[in-house]
């Protein structure tokens, strides 16, 4: 038996509903979970091996086999490649000497791809050992790999500066820039932390659900449902106990306004989460962060505890007698499908992020069997200004049918990448004459499972009313084959993110991955474009969100930019397997040295 | 006995009882609608969507969706069975499955309902995927080639302590489903032919135990699937 392993255990109470906690800081520990690590947690917590292996072989940053003492995880978004991805990758390829996806042969150092880490507005980034490398380049990638070589210790591995804002905090110690371009109610720094909560204890918890309801405010993680509405279900639901959870796990690719929040507004967002446990009588609240942020976990942590002091968590916050709410930090391990709140909550149980089935809802029976809410960080930062100036100020921004403001990450070929916190009802052309964009192409409107949308759609308003919108931002110009260096990466990033458990969503984007690839190399047929067309109406049958929009990024190119596919296939003819012959043989041929 | 509700399918007017789901309220009245994930008893999963069917419209799966006052239900449109047929197509292109050869061939749910949707040739591309045989386990074969990944076996079987004897691994299209190999040491018969028997497919097969019931005599080739619960208009 290993004692650190037990100490592990012991820490998280022997529960096997904490197993994500405990896999993670056996990573932490060890690099990776080995044989005998798994064979010990299955048996402290009374769990199958296999069981135990299902939810580690679920998430991307847990593994079964060492990953190298320095793990480099490269980001290989769409955006990253724009900015040089390729050349980066390349050049860690040869300092390193090995493969992308392998380790060096000494074990120091393992390559490895991986989705969006959030971080489009400094691209290409990289995750090594936890510490985050933004803006790299081949001669930045040498420096890194050299630094490693010397032993020197990851957080110093930077060559000017940390970034702007918190990020230079000794608690996070991140070469990460916030890149705030325009502020709004949100990222305003007219705030004082407590003011929301001294204002709610003298009402009660109806009274903060009907000004929540007067200001209109919905979902900002992309999905729209009113959040008043959400708590008023989930204070009426019974329970022995109800559940605030914050959904911190922004992983649609070109998401990252959830980073600068947390970075600059971390005690906006907690008594947000106050606000809401308050609203709906709960006494427990879940940060669910994903794994990409960890770096941000000694800060978010002091602040928990600042507010503790303060006053503002704890027992009988703000003074008011059983007003009582804590808050804790879940981390996820790379699953984009946990930030459906369902899925997310399978997650904090420790089990594989795969979404429930529906009803119940997770206002009905959410985290351990009670009623539990889901809301995105801006959704509960947005909140504390509605108690704090009121329902009716909130409405004076947006339109009617989109109150309030948005955040929006904006990343791709614009000068001034970064976060714009703009009122529901701006135009795309608006958006780019603000973040200096110049012959673009298209943008991508709410990230791969939203819209690819051309010029002529640039009058289009944000706002549920017209394009709905997470608040990622993709800005593609002139330059780009929109369907090998989107379209395809995105396919491949829904292929890789499927949790596996619908029938047509584990399928069929595999399938259609094939017939993009076909119409790229110039071998699809008109019939292709119909069968994927066709075809398509087989995902509504999926469970979730995801599984619904896995195919947008073909989908809404063949409807948006349709010109693009008619101009590759091949229109003499109207059947093509897409074989061919002497590719197929082309090795065989090499090998065998016959002509 | 609990409430009565009545809801209607295809325009059929139906009585059910509240907190039944769609699937076994439909058999009470004598409607089948199709399902593979789907076990008697156990709390549904609905991982094939092959009883997908539609409310309000918007489609749900009617393993895992409770009935309801008034509730219309569409079971029988032209769309949702093809989209039936098309989930079944899909598992016949993911997999290996070579009917002619498997023990289960005549008792196998996929296969008969490849025969209740008249699948000739399916319209996607088989995917050939390269899985293994696992025969290591004394008293079970997991033959990955044909498995659906219906997750019945993970949710039915369990030791006396409540632990999986099966369980995914991998996620999206990597997705495979695992034994044990501690617990399936100590497997009894009788849990490894309720394995083999859970298995909608030829997947899970008890190992020293092989074509007991001669083909051509087998459940579904004495009469197709569903017939046990409607009678089937031809």
């Amino acid at each position: 038996m290993n004692k650190a392993i037990d100490a592990i255990i012991k820490k998280y109470h022997q529960d096997r509903t904490r197993l994500m906690d405990i896999l993670i800081d056996t990573q932490d520990a060890f690099g990776f979970i080995h044989e005998s690590a798994a064979d010990q947690i299955a048996e402290t917590l009374d769990i199958s091996r296999v069981d135990l292996e299902q939810t580690i072989s679920f998430y991307h940053f847990f593994s079964q086999k060492s990953r190298g003492k320095y793990t480099v995880y490269l980001n290989d978004s769409a955006v990253a490649h724009m900015h040089g991805r390729k050349e980066v990758a390349k050049a860690f390829e040869k300092e390193a000497g090995c493969k992308f996806g392998g380790v060096t042969d000494d074990g120091l150092i393992g390559l490895f791809n991986t989705s969006c880490i959030g971080m489009n507005d400094q691209e290409p980034a990289a995750i090594v050992n936890g510490t985050v490398f933004t803006r790299l380049t081949p001669f930045r990638v040498k420096e890194i790999i050299k630094d490693i070589r010397d032993g020197v210790q990851v957080e110093d591995m930077f060559r000017a500066s940390y970034g702007d804002g918190n990020n230079s905090l000794e608690l996070i110690k991140a070469v990460v820039n916030n890149n705030i371009m325009k502020k709004g109610p949100v990222l305003s720094s007219d705030y004082t932390s407590g003011e929301a909560i001294k204002k709610i204890i003298t009402q009660g918890p109806n009274d903060v659900i009907e000004e929540v309801k007067t200001s209109n405010i919905r979902g900002r993680g992309g999905a729209g449902f009113p959040t008043g509405l959400k708590w008023d279900f989930c204070r009426k639901a019974r329970g022995e106990k109800k559940y605030v959870f914050c959904n911190a796990d922004e992983g649609e690719p070109g998401t990252f306004k959830d980073r600068v929040i947390m970075t600059e507004r971390p005690r906006l967002l907690f008594e947000g989460m106050a606000v809401a446990a308050y609203a709906i009588g709960a006494e427990e609240g879940i940060l669910y962060l994903r794994y990409e942020y960890k770096y941000l976990q000694r800060f978010l942590e002091s602040i928990l505890e600042e507010m503790r002091y303060n006053n503002l968590l704890g027992k009988n916050i703000g003074g008011k007698k059983g007003f009582n709410f804590d808050i804790r930090i879940q981390f996820g391990a790379g699953a984009y499908v946990c930030g459906e709140e369902s899925a997310l909550i399978e997650s904090a149980e420790g089990k594989r992020g795969e979404p429930r089935d529906r009803p119940p809802f997770p206002v009905e029976k959410g985290y351990l069997e009670q009623p539990t809410i889901v809301n995105n960080v801006e959704t509960l930062c947005s909140v504390v200004k509605v108690i704090i100036n009121g329902g009716e100020w909130y409405k004076k921004f947006g339109t009617r049918e989109s109150t309030g403001t948005k955040l929006l990450s904006v990343s791709g070929d614009c000068r001034y990448p970064g976060v714009y916190e703009v009122e529901w009802g701006f135009s795309i052309t608006d958006i780019l004459e603000m973040v200096g964009a110049e012959h673009v192409q298209a943008v991508q409107v709410g990230g791969p499972s939203g819209s690819c949308i051309g010029p002529n759609e640039f009058e289009r308003i944000l706002g549920y009313e017209d394009l709905a919108t997470g608040g990622s931002m993709i800005i593609i110009n002139n330059r780009r084959d929109i369907l090998k260096d989107i379209v395809l990466n995105f396919t491949d990033f829904f292929i890789e993110e499927s949790c596996g458990s619908c029938t047509p969503c584990r399928t069929l984007p595999v399938l259609m991955k094939d017939k993009l690839v076909k119409i790229i190399q110039n071998k699809g047929v008109m019939q292709d474009l119909m069968d994927i067309e066709r075809w398509s109406g087989i995902m509504k049958a999926n469970r979730c969100g995801l599984g619904h929009t896995a195919l947008n990024p073909i989908l809404s190119t063949l409807k948006n930019f349709r010109h693009l596919y008619l101009d590759k296939i091949q229109k003499e003819i109207e059947f093509d397997t897409g074989f061919r012959l002497e590719e197929a043989v082309k090795i065989g041929k090499l090998v065998t040295n016959r002509n | 006995m609990n409430q009565l509700i009545k809801f209607k399918i295809d325009g059929k007017e139906c009585m059910g009882e509240k907190g039944q789901n769609i699937v076994d309220a439909a058999k009470d009245n004598q409607i089948y609608i199709p399902t593979l994930c789907n076990i008697p008893g156990i709390k549904p999963r609905g991982a094939c969507r092959i009883c997908t069917v539609r409310v309000n419209g918007r489609l749900m799966t009617a393993c895992t969706s409770p009935i309801a006052e008034g509730m219309e239900i569409e079971s029988k449109s032209v769309d949702i069975e093809n989209l039936r047929k098309a989930i079944i197509e899909l598992l016949f292109t993911e997999g290996n499955h070579f009917c002619p050869s498997c023990e289960r061939s005549g008792s196998c749910d996929l296969q008969a309902l490849g025969y209740k949707y008249q699948m000739l040739i399916p319209r996607f591309k088989f995917q050939f995927t390269d899985r293994a045989v696992e025969a290591s386990h004394p008293k079970l074969i997991k033959d990955h080639n044909r498995c659906i990944l219906c997750k019945r076996c993970i949710r039915a079987i369990k030791d006396e302590k409540g632990r999986s004897l099966f369980a995914f691994g991998k996620r999206g299209h990597h997705v495979e489903i695992n034994i044990d190999t501690k617990l399936s040491k100590d497997m009894t018969d009788e849990q490894a032919l309720e394995a083999t028997e859970i298995c909608p497919v030829g997947a899970i097969l008890k190992k020293e135990r092989g074509f007991i019931e001669p083909i051509g005599q087998r459940k579904y080739d004495k009469q197709p699937i569903g017939s046990d619960i409607e009678t089937l208009e031809h």
